[in-house]
């Protein structure tokens, strides 16, 4: 099949890497489809939906390089399957990841059959990941821009939703995308990159997560000495490691978020970097999703959270679903976060973090 | 392969109508002057408006230009709303969103019945009768529904408000093309219509405010149109209205058995395709230029989409500045949210042919067959 007979539908946002993902492929020969996905529904404070800015940036992008460009809604969807989740993480007292549930349920699955029943061969985004597809399957690499790579946040893919999927900026460092931008004149090229969760955007974190979920404020207890170091805002607005917003310090050394106590509704601090109660020594971890096959133990590298450095571990098979990730130290590996798995430039997998340990006992991450 | 079939949203210029705008386009004077330029450009104007006025059985001073069909029912609900005292006003389920969205912002001021509706899309006569009250200043119809083709009993309509104080509205933006339109036969005190919607530019409506129809003003600046609508006259394009709706009046018999057979054979060859679907309505009773189908294997967003990469230009509910397809409230109003995310329209002008309707029948059948062999049904 030749590029030109090959259909490639593009998940367009109206920003700059898509835009350029978009271009690059037409400059292939592809044949070039742009959809916008509208999958929350809000209005600023000027009573503009806040998705029309960006569609008519995808309109202007879609006419300069001359393709067709559509819009699909799945409002529904992503409440009934990343929203939703993204509260239930936070009663629960975790800190959840709605980036990687909407990878995998909204972006490679909703829109990536909307694609197929298009007629695509295959979607693609402006993700920063390489996947490669050849005679052993599929394969996921990060992308070559080690400060954007993606990859932590579609680590739930699976080989069949990778096997459909194109990522033309993988190769590219972000500067060379803008410049890309800027070298076909791209309407987004100067476009600023959007920051945060796409549903909450530039607003308050707090004050957006109280419009859902009752905040429910209690003491914050030095983990250490049990001295009360004052009132915490609601168990659900901190996350383990946390330094800023605590409000407490000027007795030596800043504080950090290392626990919480959902049923005495107590938020666990402890002092100065480094804590031991920070520190762990392995996790477990469901929700496994091995690209390729794995064996039962293996050695590999590991992320516990997003641009973090990779850490030497060990991973070893516990369960239907479920894996044992040991290394040597690591501070704050927070439940609700994924631990995603690489072999050199390799993604073999990722994982969501339930349980962590020091030296086989359980952390007051979660009591 | 381009069919456009979307001739309820909006219709091509029709050519003739153009280089006769075109023609006239010396008279360019502004109609309030008192020289002679003025006086030429007001005469052209005024005889516009004569034969409007002539074709809808009605007087010239009754008829006011707008700039488009939305406007004029605004002036309506807006003028009619504001001048009387928290008024009772009836209006129903399936209006046009210039009605529907303009009686919501009176909701806190005006008491607003909204009329239900049939799964054929019909009012029901009785909960008109059972709605009106001595309050009732304004009834706001919908003559021929723009996403279904529903025809509402207008002779029935007339008779429950005869007696009453009731002032009778009528949305006739698409009755006009395919139905008798006589302000007499309908006895009403205003009514509507859109030049774009009969092949003439956008830009022009047209309002007809029955002699002795109390009407608070909503453009001020100026006393055109007897102090209706302030603005300097659109010249040209009153003349292209008025063009427009001679050459709807008069070729409607003509055009009507066209557009039967359009809209029969699209519904024969799709029976024939084995591509299941459902009517949304009486087909036998509404107007022959628009057929609403109900998909249900599919969603509407979705066919849209795939019928345009085929190049089949369809509509289906409102599109959101996202480009996103929001359901059709109408269709909704007649059967569930659901049946209305699957349902899309069709609408025909006299310009495409059988040919056409089978393509879109094939091609209804190709994406069908698509989707149940990968999976997807």
């Amino acid at each position: 099949m030749t590029n030109k007979d090959t259909t490639v539908v593009v998940g367009m946002s109206g920003g700059v890497d898509s835009s350029v993902t978009a271009k690059l492929l037409l400059e292939e020969g592809y044949n070039v489809v742009g959809i916008f996905m509208k999958n929350w529904d809000d209005t600023d404070e000027f009573g503009v939906c806040t998705a029309t800015n960006d569609y008519e940036d995808v309109r202007l992008v879609a006419e300069e390089i001359g393709i067709p460009y559509y819009s699909v809604n799945f409002e529904k969807e992503y409440h009934d399957r990343v929203f939703q989740y993204f509260l239930d993480e936070y009663k629960k007292g975790r800190t959840p990841n709605p980036d990687v549930m909407c990878n995998k349920e909204i972006k490679f699955k909703a829109f990536l059959d909307h694609a197929m029943k298009l007629g695509a061969d295959y979607v693609a985004t402006g993700h920063y990941a390489r996947v490669i597809h050849d005679d052993d399957g599929v394969t996921m690499l990060r992308g070559v821009d080690n400060n954007k790579d993606q990859t932590y946040f579609l680590n739930q893919l699976t080989t069949e939703q990778l096997s459909k999927v194109l990522f033309p900026l993988g190769h590219l460092e972000k500067p060379e995308v803008r410049e890309l931008a800027h070298k076909y004149d791209l309407a987004t090229k100067d476009k600023k990159d959007s920051t945060g969760i796409c549903f909450i955007g530039e607003r308050d974190f707090k004050e957006f997560l109280s419009n859902y979920l009752p905040a429910n404020p209690g003491r914050m207890i030095n983990m250490d000495t049990g001295v009360d170091k004052g009132k915490h805002d609601g168990l659900m607005y901190y996350t383990i490691g946390q330094r800023q917003g605590l409000g407490i310090g000027g007795d030596g050394g800043p504080y950090f978020v290392a626990g919480k106590n959902l049923e005495t509704n107590e938020l666990y601090v402890v002092q100065g970097d480094n804590h031991e109660a920070l520190i762990s020594t392995s996790l477990l971890a469901s929700d496994v999703n091995f690209i390729n096959p794995a064996a039962d133990t293996f050695e590999c590298t590991a992320k516990f959270r997003y641009r973090q450095k990779d850490v030497p571990v060990t991973v070893k098979v516990t369960g239907d679903d479920q894996i044992e990730v040991s290394y040597e130290s690591a501070s704050a590996v927070t439940p609700g976060q994924a631990v995603v798995l690489y072999d050199g430039d390799k993604v073999i997998g990722g994982a969501t973090i339930d349980k962590v340990f020091r030296n086989g006992e359980a952390l007051e991450y979660l009591a | 392969m381009s069919i456009y079939v979307d001739y309820a949203a909006t219709t091509p210029i029709d050519e003739e109508i153009l280089k006769s705008m075109l023609n006239s386009a010396d008279k360019f004077g502004n109609p309030s002057s008192i020289h002679r330029i003025g006086k030429e450009a007001k005469a052209f104007y005024e005889a516009s408006r004569k034969n409007i006025a002539k074709r809808l059985n009605a007087h010239p001073d009754e008829i006011v230009f707008t700039g488009s069909a939305t406007e004029a029912n605004n002036m309506v609900i807006r003028g009619t709303a504001d001048y009387y005292e928290r008024p009772h006003i009836i209006t129903t389920a399936v209006e046009h969103a210039s009605v529907k969205e303009t009686y919501q912002d009176f909701e806190d001021t005006c008491d607003v019945t909204y009329l239900s509706v049939d799964k054929d899309g019909r009012i029901d006569i009785d909960e008109l009768k059972d709605a009106l009250t001595e309050e009732t200043k304004l009834v706001s119809i919908i003559m021929v529904n723009n996403e279904t083709g529903t025809v509402q009993p207008m002779a029935d309509i007339k008779e429950v408000l005869k007696d009453s104080g009731a002032l009778l509205h009528i949305d006739a933006v698409q009755a006009f093309k395919q139905l008798p339109v006589d302000t007499e036969t309908l006895n009403c005190d205003f009514l509507t219509l859109s030049g774009h919607k009969l092949h003439a530019p956008k830009g022009i409506g047209v309002l007809y405010v029955r002699r002795n129809t109390h009407l608070k003003r909503l453009i001020t600046g100026g006393s055109q149109e007897r102090e209706r609508r302030a603005g300097t006259e659109n010249t040209l394009y009153a003349y292209a209205m008025m063009k427009a709706v001679e050459k709807a009046d008069e070729n409607r018999e003509e055009n009507t058995k066209v557009l039967r057979s359009l809209k029969e054979t699209l519904l024969k060859e799709l029976e024939q395709q084995e591509v299941p679907f459902e009517v949304n309505g009486d087909v036998t009773t509404q107007t022959n230029h628009i057929v609403n189908l109900y998909f249900p294997w599919t969603t509407s967003e979705y066919l849209l989409t795939a019928l345009d990469m085929a190049g089949i230009y369809a509509s289906g509910g409102s599109a959101c500045n996202a480009g996103t397809v929001q359901p059709s409230h109408v269709i909704e109003a007649m059967y569930n949210e659901d049946r209305a995310r699957s349902s899309i329209r069709f609408s025909f002008g006299e310009q495409l042919t059988e040919d056409d309707m089978k393509y879109i029948a094939e091609k209804l059948k190709t994406i069908y067959t698509k989707l149940g062999k990968n999976g997807f049904i």
